[in-house]
């Protein structure tokens, strides 16, 4: 993990944050409110035998004590959806409600754009986009076992993103969970640095800034939208807010996160960027016992 | 991002509809510009009742909604704010949101019944959404029973009631939980859980 050691300046206790990274992550499950509640999902896995967990920085998730969820009552109806613990952190940021056309830019394998279509109690307009057809094909299995009914899917490219297939020309939030280096996805994916190269942060990048600049655009004047990545690069998130700031009427807001977390960097290898960036949240592995995690939440100007 | 059923998982046999629709056909267009047959590469919502209908066969909302209310005793108000479409001939879809007609996409809410045959066959998604909701043709099972079911074996199961396509259910965590749909002839319960739905769970 020598590729960590560009971060060493941003991250107390930088040994325990490596120690952290190659320890593997507790299994963690959201229930699916869509078909249940945590008081039945928790009795279904007390009748499973299952010993479990509640993270107490957000209800409905739960660690469990088995690194097979899948083979479960609660798995087979829909109940639960392994995910990272992380990975629910962008769907409550984005705060969607019922009736709100909502657009989840890289939603591909599903598990964030389901948790938005069940805060919206199922019944927004969720648009669930991804360039990847196989990727999609694993969503819509994840969608349909999590029973949800309230999505379009689409199949397009986020970064020139049109609404032509709609009767309505803008969302009122968007959740752009970019493609991205993963490298906050190790504890999950030992091998997930195997690519990593400076250069493929440049370009994924910029796939990234294109991507939330369309996201942006495509939301109506005071909507929000949601910025997340599973990475620690600047490059792929401080950077890539900066320029959309730059770019958009747009501008980032404060948001609650209980999880134990950093705010993000105004300042990165000589470059300054806007300083309200630092409303971000960066979120690491050895503060929660969690994967690696970033999110920044923008309203779009009236 | 963990997905405990990854896409290899989905078998060929899946209810969902494919990208590819080998069975359906691509309607050509009538002179006046109305669709005459389903066109299996988009979305086309369903006519709210016969008098609307253009396509020939295509079933109509309200033939759809009471079906379910027959069959399986789901009251017409669970289906309120539900649009129902065809992808593929005889392949409909529910879908809880807001969409025009009609609409080339890849998926628009659940794969919800099928209607091609003479015997309307619902799918699991829609069992499991919506069958709990259901009064009759409901086939409750023992745990290990369940298991067996939704491993896809078949069982010799007593059952008073109608033959055909019945929604199997089972107790969990005190509530009556639908796993999926059944085809009961001669004293067996035919599992048609698809096979990247079945699970061991023995």
């Amino acid at each position: 993990m020598d590729e960590f050691e560009r971060y060493k300046p941003l991250i107390d206790d930088f040994e325990a944050f490596l120690a952290a990274c190659e320890r593997p992550l507790p299994t963690v499950v959201r229930v699916n409110s869509i078909k249940t509640d945590p008081d039945r999902a928790c009795a279904a896995l007390d009748e499973a035998g299952i010993a479990y967990e509640e993270p107490a920085w957000q209800p409905g998730l739960l660690r469990l004590d088995t690194d097979r969820p899948g083979a479960t009552w609660g798995s087979v109806h829909g109940w639960w959806h392994g995910q990272e613990e992380v990975s629910a952190i962008s769907a409550p940021v984005l705060d969607p409600r019922p009736g709100e056309r909502v657009f989840a830019a890289c939603a591909a394998p599903g598990g964030k754009g389901s948790h938005l279509a069940a805060l919206a109690d199922d019944s927004c307009t969720l648009v669930a986009n991804d360039r990847s057809l196989g990727r999609l094909s694993a969503l819509r299995f994840n969608f349909e076992r999590l029973g949800v009914t309230s999505a379009a899917v689409t199949n397009r490219d986020a970064r020139n993103y049109s609404m032509k297939p709609f009767d309505f020309d803008a969302f009122d939030r968007a959740l752009v969970d970019a493609p991205c280096s993963c490298e906050g996805t190790i504890r999950k994916n030992p091998d997930a640095l195997d690519d990593w190269s400076e250069g493929y942060i440049e370009t994924v990048s910029t796939l990234q800034r294109k991507i939330l600049e369309r996201a942006v655009q495509a939301t109506r004047p005071g909507g929000v939208v949601v910025y997340s990545t599973c990475t620690f690069a600047p490059e792929e998130n401080e950077a890539v807010l900066d320029d959309v700031l730059e770019r958009e009427d747009c501008r980032l807001v404060e948001f609650d996160l209980a999880l134990d977390h950093d705010p993000g960097i105004a300042e990165w290898h000589g470059e300054a960027f806007d300083p309200s960036v630092r409303k971000a949240k960066r979120v690491y592995p050895h503060r929660n016992d969690t994967g690696g995690f970033f999110c920044a939440r923008l309203e779009v100007g009236e | 991002m963990t997905d405990e059923n990854g896409p290899e998982s989905r078998a060929p046999e899946s209810e969902s509809g494919s990208e590819s629709n080998p069975g359906s056909e691509s309607g050509p267009e009538s002179s006046s510009g109305v669709e005459r047959e389903n066109n299996g590469s988009r979305f086309d919502r369903l006519p709210a009742s016969l008098e609307d209908r253009s396509v020939t066969g295509r079933p109509t909302r309200e033939e759809v909604v009471a079906w379910w209310t027959d069959r399986y005793g789901v009251p017409v108000e669970v289906f309120e704010g539900y649009t129902f479409w065809e992808k593929g001939s005889g392949k409909l879809w529910a879908f809880r949101g807001e969409a025009p007609s009609p609409i080339a996409i890849e998926g628009l809410g659940i794969t919800f019944l099928r209607t091609r045959r003479d015997h309307w066959k619902p799918t699991t998604d829609a069992v499991q959404r919506f069958g709990h909701h259901a009064t009759r043709n409901v086939c409750h099972v023992s745990e290990a029973e369940a298991k067996r079911f939704v491993a896809g074996e078949d069982q010799d199961i007593a059952w008073e009631g109608d033959w055909g396509y019945l929604i199997v259910a089972h107790e969990l965590a005190g509530v009556v939980e639908p796993i999926g749909v059944g085809l009961y002839l001669y004293n067996e319960l035919r599992s048609q859980v698809p096979k990247g739905r079945r699970r061991d769970l023995k």
